[in-house]
């Protein structure tokens, strides 16, 4: 393994990496970051921005960063005066023609023509006497502007369309200082996947129109999550300001989603921020649901669980996280149950140059946990299977009608009027709300973390269930505290999640032993 | 020979030996005079051995950069992995340069014997003949001599392609050309990874000069000893050289000289010197790219690879353009500036916004608003354009700039203390 090692240097530190591996990646493994604007590691080379020339020791020219590949011996300095000088001129440069509109620019805060001038820019211009190109706005797709003033050209948007979505629609059009971004004059930007070139855009060039004024990149709170959208489970960081989740991005995971998401999971944010949430539990009193504390409903749910004698039918949500689906096949350990989920399907949209890599037609995040779990796909005879229940417990599932003759608990974020006649009401966070996991259609564990808090007293499925459990008593019922003890504790008692534990999944998540499958 | 003018008596005429006769663009022609004596037995020899004699001829690269053509060649893998290409860059755009204009114009047969000799030479079974889009008239007649040639059976199974340009001076860069084959746009690639190992659609690919290609039948016909003779100063620089010299001489033209020959004399004998009364100003030796020497420079000045360099210049293509006393030096250094700023790629920054910037300061100098901080600022420029891109063609804007300000300061003065009269630049 040593031997495919290459050792270096980057400004003094040295480094170890794989052969073939590029000088500007070796030199994040030394913690420098060489500036780039062209270079993105999801996409083919193209070596032309300049901005990453570094000094090579023992080679006459500066080379780009991003193009040579380590050897051994190296010794690469980053903060020579001729690298910075020529970094430098490469800022002026790309700033001669820019508008420099950071004021009323979407990408202000996280641009990084302007982090990069901060670090290593002229602190004038020597471009005074003229006037600065100007191209008009365009319109390129469903959710993409281009503004061509503020491009640097750094065909990030180019590459992307052409070699990862296979859709060349874009190209640079015209020559030397005239160029720009054009799209094919009978193309829209409207791949399903399109999306991206707003991320990959290093500048403000690229705008998501649903993201257009709608926040400071600075006001936005940040947390690691996992896409929504269907099975894949793409792993992305959700954009809050103020509570309110306002921007889905991709967040990089090699083995998942490399560094993109599709359009379908960056739109699907709405419905975590929808306000018509319940707020408190609630009981039935008299025919009509009251809302109470939690003690009480823990209590009086777990009365009709104890006093219900005949079967139980669970209906829950691929969207409810393993934790949960976990605790809710708990309440009815020693009885007699089937439990169901849902599936929603939709049109496949797969990203041609990432092998694995598509919007699944099952739009459904965690359709592979509640299927290792025991739950059936076969949702249609769960709620056939309800109508003569003596027990249904339902799992956020909103658009569900339920008919049964017997007790109804329902488990949710918003009452549907289908499941109006519940004994009980339990309300939850949803998924930006809650830490918790879902396990994607490869059977990959991956955890979701807490954007913005739950309203009223909702809380995670996870801690309602287990309260729930405590209230049944007996020896399962254990308050927990967080997630992570919700995760360990169904790591102990199912084979398929044997060996994994909360802290190991880390940020980018571990598979699950697929093979095991447990018995309803 | 410069056509059309008479052949000087000075010139060594073997690749423009028969330029303006008509009857040698004929297949039938061109076998009269001698023409494809050489391509059986050549296709009949050991690509290494082709490769050794024009190794030992001591032939480098007529198009610029002077690489040694035999070494070129043998980096071409030695074991056929993958299919083989050739590229003849026929897309002469380098402004002041025109030679290989007129060896497709009257002596097709030359190139197309050439390039068979060294498609075999590097084992390819595909050669394109990329031709620039402007040279209507030597496409036509390339196009008729292929058509003759390959119907006369001489190729064996070289097949030879022409590939028209359509207006783009960066397509002559060799990468750039391979692109613009491929159906893309014509920008220049990244290297490594080189021609030799990856060029044409991904495949081991060497790409040569018409003028470097005419001349190795010759090589192969005389022999490489006879080639290596050819040289008047350093050994390094072996064989003829077209000149194509344009400008303020009186005898504008071709003019095909042994390696060494001096500039002065070329100047001045072969090309009538300047016009009456005026004097020599400056001079460009190598096409547009390269330094401008001045008249000191061009004293004493020896043209092959190694006497331009000693004066600070490069041979380049051998586009000689001459500037007598009556050139305004600023304007014709705005003049090339424009030309690169138009011809940039955009790739790169410092090309696609530097050779922009150059043009608008040295537009403003010319119109008398000029601060003397600009010249500071061009060369500073002009530094942040050199040696840091994927071509050379933002290091082409900056020659001329960096040399037309140290030698020619005095008139980029005069125009910003308004001493000048100043020039409105469309």
């Amino acid at each position: 393994m040593t031997d495919d090692l290459i050792n270096l240097t980057i400004d003094g530190v040295p480094v170890s990496v794989p052969k073939g591996t590029l000088v500007i990646e070796a030199a994040k493994q030394a913690g420098v970051l060489v500036p780039h604007y062209c270079y993105h590691p999801g996409l083919p080379v193209a070596g032309l921005c300049r901005m990453c020339l570094v000094e090579i020791e023992k080679q006459p020219k500066l080379a780009i960063a991003c193009a040579t590949q380590v050897a051994e011996g190296m010794a690469v300095k980053t903060q020579t005066p001729q690298a910075r000088s020529a970094r430098t001129g490469v800022l002026e440069l790309l700033l001669i023609n820019h508008p420099l509109d950071c004021p009323i620019c979407d990408q202000a805060g996280e641009c990084e023509l302007q982090d990069f001038v901060f670090q290593e820019g002229r602190p004038g211009t020597r471009y005074a006497e003229y006037a600065k190109r100007f191209n008009p706005v365009e319109d390129f797709g469903p959710d993409v502007l281009y503004v061509p003033n503020r491009c640097i050209l750094c065909t990030r948007c180019v590459r992307f369309m052409e070699d990862v979505a296979r859709e060349p629609v874009l190209n640079v059009s015209e020559r030397g200082d005239r160029a720009y971004i054009g799209i094919h004059s009978e193309a829209r930007l409207d791949h399903p996947w399109a999306g991206n070139v707003v991320d990959l855009c290093p500048v403000g060039s690229l705008l998501s129109k649903d993201f257009l004024h709608k926040a400071r990149a600075w006001e936005l709170d940040k947390t690691a999550s996992v896409c929504t959208g269907c099975s894949q489970g793409c792993n992305v960081t959700l954009d809050t300001r103020e509570n309110v989740v306002v921007r889905v991005r991709p967040r990089p995971n090699l083995e998942v989603n490399r560094y993109f998401i599709c359009d379908h999971g960056r739109m699907n944010y709405r419905w975590m921020n929808r306000g018509d949430r319940i707020e408190a539990p609630l009981v039935r009193r008299d025919g009509e649901l009251h809302a109470t504390d939690w003690d009480e409903a823990c209590e009086r749910a777990a009365a009709l669980l104890r006093g219900a004698g005949g079967k139980a039918v669970a209906l829950v949500s691929p969207r409810a996280s393993t934790e949960a689906l976990y605790l809710a096949r708990e309440l009815f350990t020693g009885r007699e149950w089937t439990g169901a989920f849902q599936v929603v399907m939709g049109e496949e949209a797969p990203l041609a140059g990432v092998p694995n890599l598509a919007l699944r037609a099952e739009r459904a995040p965690n359709g592979a946990g509640a299927e290792l779990l025991g739950y059936s796909r076969d949702y249609a005879a769960a709620v056939q299977a309800a109508e003569s229940a003596a027990l249904v417990l339902v799992l956020d599932e909103p658009e569900t009608t339920v008919r049964t003759a017997g007790s109804l608990i329902y488990v949710g974020t918003a009452l549907p009027e289908g499941a109006r006649g519940a004994e009980v009401v339990l309300p939850i966070a949803n998924a930006a709300e809650e830490d918790g996991t879902y396990v994607n259609r490869d059977g990959r564990v991956q955890r979701y973390c807490q954007a913005k808090p739950a309203p009223g007293m909702a809380r995670p499925a996870w801690w309602v269930l287990s309260e729930l459990l405590v209230a049944l008593g007996g020896s399962r019922g254990e308050h927990l505290a967080s997630a992570a003890e919700a995760f360990d504790q169904l790591a102990a008692a199912v084979p398929a999640f044997a060996g994994l534990s909360y802290t190991s999944l880390g940020l980018v998540g571990q598979g699950v032993n697929t093979e095991v499958r447990v018995p309803a | 020979m410069g056509y059309p003018h008479k052949p000087h008596p000075r010139e060594t005429a073997i690749l423009s030996k028969h330029f303006g006769e008509a009857d040698a663009r004929s297949y039938k022609g061109w076998v009269k005079r001698g023409g494809y004596e050489v391509l059986p037995t050549a296709l009949a020899m050991e690509p290494g051995k082709i490769i050794d004699i024009v190794k030992e001829s001591g032939l480098r690269g007529r198009g610029g950069a002077g690489f040694p053509t035999g070494l070129k060649w043998s980096f071409m893998p030695k074991e056929r992995k993958k299919p083989h290409y050739l590229c003849v860059n026929a897309d002469e755009s380098e402004p002041g340069t025109f030679k290989d204009r007129e060896i497709m114009r009257w002596t097709p047969h030359a190139l197309l014997e050439g390039t068979a000799i060294a498609a075999h030479a590097i084992q390819a079974e595909v050669t394109y003949i990329y031709i620039r889009g402007e040279f209507t008239e030597p496409y036509a007649t390339m196009e008729k001599a292929l058509a003759e040639a390959s119907a006369a059976g001489v190729f064996g199974k070289i097949k030879i392609h022409l590939h028209r340009g359509a207006g783009a001076y960066i397509c002559g860069e060799e990468t750039a050309l391979m692109n613009s084959i491929e159906g893309k746009r014509g920008n220049p690639r990244i290297k490594p990874p080189f021609p030799a190992a990856a060029g044409l659609f991904g495949m081991p690919t060497t790409i040569n000069n018409v003028e470097t290609l005419a001349a190795v039948p010759h090589i192969l016909k005389e022999g490489a000893a006879w080639y290596k003779g050819l040289s008047l100063a350093s050994p390094k620089s072996t064989g003829t050289k077209l000149f194509s010299v344009c400008g303020h001489v009186t005898q504008p033209g071709n003019y095909e000289v042994t390696m060494g020959f001096p500039l002065k004399e070329l100047l001045y004998d072969l090309c009538g010197g300047m016009r009456p009364g005026r004097t020599l100003k400056a001079c460009i030796p190598g096409g547009s790219s390269v330094p401008i020497l001045n008249r000191d420079e061009t004293e004493g000045c020896l043209l092959d690879y190694e006497g331009v360099i000693e004066k600070g210049s490069m041979l380049g293509s051998g586009g000689v353009i001459v500037f007598d006393d009556s050139a305004d030096m600023v304007y014709q250094i705005m003049r090339l500036a424009r030309f690169y700023a138009h011809e940039s790629c955009a790739q790169c920054t410092q090309c696609r916004e530097g050779t922009a910037w150059t043009t608008k300061i040295l537009e403003r100098i010319l119109a008398g608003q000029g601060k003397m901080a600009d010249l500071d600022l061009l060369l500073d420029l002009s530094e942040n354009m050199t040696g840091k891109t994927i071509c050379v063609l933002s290091d082409s804007c900056a020659a001329p700039v960096v040399s037309g300000i140290k030698k020619f300061r005095s008139e980029f003065e005069d125009y910003i203390a308004g001493k000048r009269r100043p020039v409105m630049v469309a």
